[in-house]
């Protein structure tokens, strides 16, 4: 199969029921996307497909359409994209493992609704945070929505 | 069980066997440093001072930061310490783990291990402490835990950066020839009077040669520039871009991929497996056996993690039965029988609980708290190698020591030759102190013909063989007199945390562990001036094990304690804050009584309240933090609404205002969690729960606005990761009970009540 991942096609030769997160982490080292449950709950390996997030542990590779972004791919070459930027002013992370899998949820909240409120927040970011830094990553997303980018 | 003993002050013990045998050697050892393993480690032009600090001729400037990482800030404020006194800034350091190294012990971790409350600082209590500290050294502990890292490093990592300034200004006087005294620095450059500047990478090379002096004199608290400030993470880049920085994410040369099937059943080995099924699987390349001290199973070893699922699963391994009772209903009917007979032992305690409950207002209370698990984000992982005998570890660990030296014993080797690759972790809270995953990606790697092999849990894996917060059962009877707490009879039943530790990782110390005081941390331990108090452990041990769950035994009996102080208040008519501040009477306890009321001033406790909307308060001084919390709860629409928390937290200083706040919200959201709808149930024997459906932890919906003050009353300094999580649950409680009058006795409370998580 090809998949084009962060604007590249690559080749792969993976069986057609595999996951979309393990072709990327095994076969095509491209570990952003994490691996926190294996049943689409946890949201640590959301990447882009077309815009969309999209749960990669639960998605067949060979059943992807379009272009996927991982948080790899989010950055305008050297430039952070706002959210990134955003999550450094806030300090979001703090063990950082299901961050990627945030921003790219908090990317996809802000193309579809740029001035999110709080419910509109609540709906959309589902991923789980074990670190519990969900009040600061609230903030960074309505200083990211307040953003230029 | 055995005949009770109470441990006085002149009978302890400590960790028994361990502290009798480190002490004993220990005593005229502990003063020889551990030598400094940075020398071996350096490139080209780079240059050591102290374990702590590399300087390259280029100026680059690396702080050695030996604690886990695992999202508490701890890698910024441990270089923090050393820059403020090096007078370099932030933004010209990077931090690295370092390697695993006698010179990294923690003292401050088994500090607090002894027996005495952390405000009693008569001489015995501080010798104690001091006797646990040098056991720390002795062990070569490389712990992170116990909320101890920037305590264990306060001094000596200042120290650390004060000594490495100083020789790189006698460089630069002997340069100049000038007196020392006459030059000052800024910014990782020696000034002369003249104004003219040498980089400390221009004097690296010549301070190299100098002899380490004794360490000069610190900053005042006043001259700090960094300390006490809010700083920017070290790592916070890599973190929102994606960095391979996590065990997870080691990537080999010819790396080979495996997961592993351990029995569910704790001590229970395989019945049968069918490793037909496994093996064509596409993919899968061998299933090995795995037999160590902590589990029995197979290893599924493949060309990507994927397939090394579906051969675990394709395995369906049948297991012998479990050698304790099946069931939670059986496990509880084991804890009340404990119950039912002598106390282990006492801690704490004073006058004659039972003579004061005669004739009096007798309440009672019967408490019941579940096994928990950890659920890192990160699922479990390592990657060994392991060629020639010699085994290389990629570990997000909390203990690299404790993980060599179980691996080596398995593979019989040295521990010296092992290696510990520190990364980065997703995730510790007390989970990653354990052997049980660095031993079974040994075992497996000791079966890869010597190529490297990353081993990944599955979540089901990771949630059924955990390290578990212990299930405890309570039963407390309370007097008063006079409408005034009189006197507390206090009997918990649980596993002893301890026990099951060193059962798997110090097996030759026999399991003579004494009391474990962690059994009876965040009861005794507090605050308050019973007239009359007994605080009883009944020490109930099976194979599940048990392990350090964020804040230990504080969340267990944070719980009980603080609820039953709640219902004591009821049962007087007393307002519960007003009764907590009238039974602080020492002044030992006023950082206690400043905390309270500054929460209580936050949520405007007092004020009138729908019907239906309650607060609850309380507080828990754990890891040397005094922690006060207030709740807020409406349950006008049925369902228990939080509406918000508000806390205040005292470690005596804080050296980082907004890392330290991240930590106490962190605590707080992680004991919420599990107060509202998290528990470990056995059935036949093995954990029942497997993932996030059916363990789940609160999404942003769910989680209310946190208001967190920090103070600084507090004569000595406390611990920032865990603190935050004993009072939430018993505060939550509380709050349910204004609101509805409905008393919640058992956790998770959404057993008993509906929730609104949005």
């Amino acid at each position: 199969m090809d998949l084009l991942v962060n604007g590249k096609t690559h080749h792969v030769e993976a069986p057609a029921d595999m996951p979309l997160l393990w072709v990327l982490r095994d076969m095509l080292d491209i570990k952003g996307p994490k691996f926190g449950c294996g049943v689409g709950a946890c949201g640590a390996c959301t990447v882009l497909i077309d815009g969309v997030p999209t749960r990669s542990c639960v998605t067949a590779a060979a059943d992807v359409v379009g272009g996927v972004i991982t948080i790899e791919g989010l950055p305008d070459g050297e430039n952070l994209h706002k959210v990134q930027a955003a999550w450094i002013k806030h300090q979001v992370p703090q063990c950082g493992y299901c961050q990627g899998g945030q921003i790219l949820a908090a990317v996809a909240l802000l193309a579809e609704t740029p001035q999110p409120t709080d419910a509109d927040i609540d709906a959309a970011m589902t991923n789980l945070c074990r670190c519990g830094s969900y009040p600061r990553l609230r903030a960074a997303i309505h200083g990211a929505a307040g953003m230029e980018g | 069980m055995g005949k009770i003993a109470k441990y006085t002050r002149r009978g302890f013990l400590g960790l028994g066997v361990l502290a009798a045998g480190g002490l004993a050697v220990g005593y005229y050892t502990y003063k020889k440093p551990y030598p400094n393993p940075l020398p071996e480690t350096l490139k080209k032009a780079e240059f050591s001072f102290t374990p702590y600090v590399i300087i390259g001729s280029d100026n680059a400037i690396t702080i050695i930061t030996p604690r886990a990482e695992m999202g508490q800030g701890i890698h910024t404020t441990l270089a923090a310490l050393v820059a403020e006194e090096l007078e370099v800034d932030m933004d010209q350091i990077h931090t690295e783990h370092g390697p695993a190294a006698a010179a990294y012990y923690n003292a401050a971790m088994l500090k607090e291990g002894a027996p005495f409350p952390f405000f009693e600082d008569g001489f015995v209590a501080e010798a104690a402490r001091g006797a646990m500290g040098v056991l720390g050294k002795y062990l070569g502990l490389q712990v992170t835990g116990g909320s101890s890292s920037t305590i264990d490093a306060f001094v000596k990592m200042r120290e650390a950066g004060a000594t490495a300034r100083a020789v790189l200004l006698a460089a630069a006087a002997a340069r100049w020839g000038v007196a020392e005294n006459s030059l000052t620095s800024a910014r990782a450059e020696v000034i002369h009077p003249n104004g003219e500047r040498l980089s400390y990478g221009a004097l690296a090379a010549d301070a190299a040669t100098l002899t380490l002096p004794e360490p000069p004199a610190l900053k005042a608290p006043s001259e700090w520039r960094i300390l006490g400030k809010s700083q920017p993470r070290v790592e916070i880049y890599e973190k929102v871009t994606g960095a391979p920085i996590y065990g997870i994410d080691v990537q080999l040369p010819d790396m080979l991929y495996a997961s592993v099937a351990m029995s569910p059943r704790f001590g229970a080995k395989a019945k049968s497996a069918n490793k037909v099924a496994a093996m064509v699987v596409p993919g899968v390349l061998d299933v090995v056996e795995i037999n160590t001290i902590t589990g029995y199973g197979f290893g599924i070893i493949a060309s990507n993690t994927w397939a090394a699922f579906e051969g675990a699963r394709a395995l369906a391994p049948e297991w012998e039965a479990a050698i304790y009772p099946a069931d939670t209903a059986g496990l509880k009917a084991l804890w009340n029988d404990a119950l039912d007979r002598e106390a282990s032992f006492t801690l704490g305690g004073r006058g004659d609980p039972e003579a004061a409950m005669q004739g009096a207002d007798v309440i009672t209370a019967n408490y019941s708290l579940p096994y928990l698990a950890h659920t890192t984000m990160e699922p479990m992982n390592a990657t060994a190698h392991f060629k020639d005998g010699k085994l290389k570890l990629w570990l997000g660990t909390q203990g690299p020591g404790i993980a060599a030296m179980a691996s080596a014993k398995l593979l019989g080797i040295e521990a010296s030759d092992v290696e510990v690759v520190t990364t980065r972790l997703g995730g510790g809270f007390g989970r990653r102190t354990e052997v049980d995953v660095p031993l079974y990606a040994a075992a497996i790697a000791a079966q890869t013909g010597g190529k490297p092999v990353k081993v990944t849990w599955t979540r089901e894996e990771d949630i059924r063989h955990d390290t578990y917060r212990p299930m405890a059962e309570a039963r407390l009877r309370g007097a008063l007199k006079n409408g005034q707490p009189e006197a507390l009879d206090y009997r918990i039943a649980a596993p002893s945390i301890t026990t099951s530790v060193l059962a798997r990782t110090f097996p030759a110390l026999g399991g003579g562990a004494g009391p474990d005081r962690s059994m009876l941390d965040g009861s005794f331990d507090q605050p308050f001036s019973w007239p009359h108090s007994r605080f009883a452990a009944h020490q109930v041990d099976t194979a599940i094990p048990v392990g350090f769950w964020r804040s230990v035994g504080n969340s267990i009996n944070g719980f009980v304690h603080e609820s039953f102080l709640d219902e004591m208040a009821a049962a007087a008519g007393q307002d519960p804050l007003a009764m907590r501040l009238a039974m602080m009477k020492d002044d030992h306890y006023a950082p206690a009584k400043a905390a309270l009321k500054a929460v209580a001033e936050m949520a405007n406790w007092g004020q009138p309240l729908p019907e239906g909307v309650g607060q609850g308060i309380a507080h828990t001084l754990s890891f040397g933090t005094w922690v006060a919390e207030v709740v807020q709860v409406d349950m006008r629409s049925g369902a228990v609404k939080v509406d918000k928390i508000w806390a205040s937290a005292d470690p005596g200083l804080v050296l980082d205002p907004a890392n330290f706040e991240a930590q106490i919200s962190s605590a707080i959201i992680y004991g919420l969690s599990a107060a509202i709808g998290q528990e470990i149930t056995f059935e036949g024997g093995q954990v029942m729960q497997e993932n996030f459906y059916d363990y789940d932890a609160l999404r942003m919906a769910g989680v209310p606005p946190i208001e967190v003050a920090l103070l600084e009353n507090s004569p000595r300094m406390g611990g920032a990761g865990e603190p935050g999580t004993p009072p939430v649950a018993a505060a939550l409680g509380n709050a349910i009970f204004a609101a509805s009058g409905k008393r919640l006795r058992a956790l998770p409370f959404s057993n008993a009540v509906a929730f609104d998580l949005g």
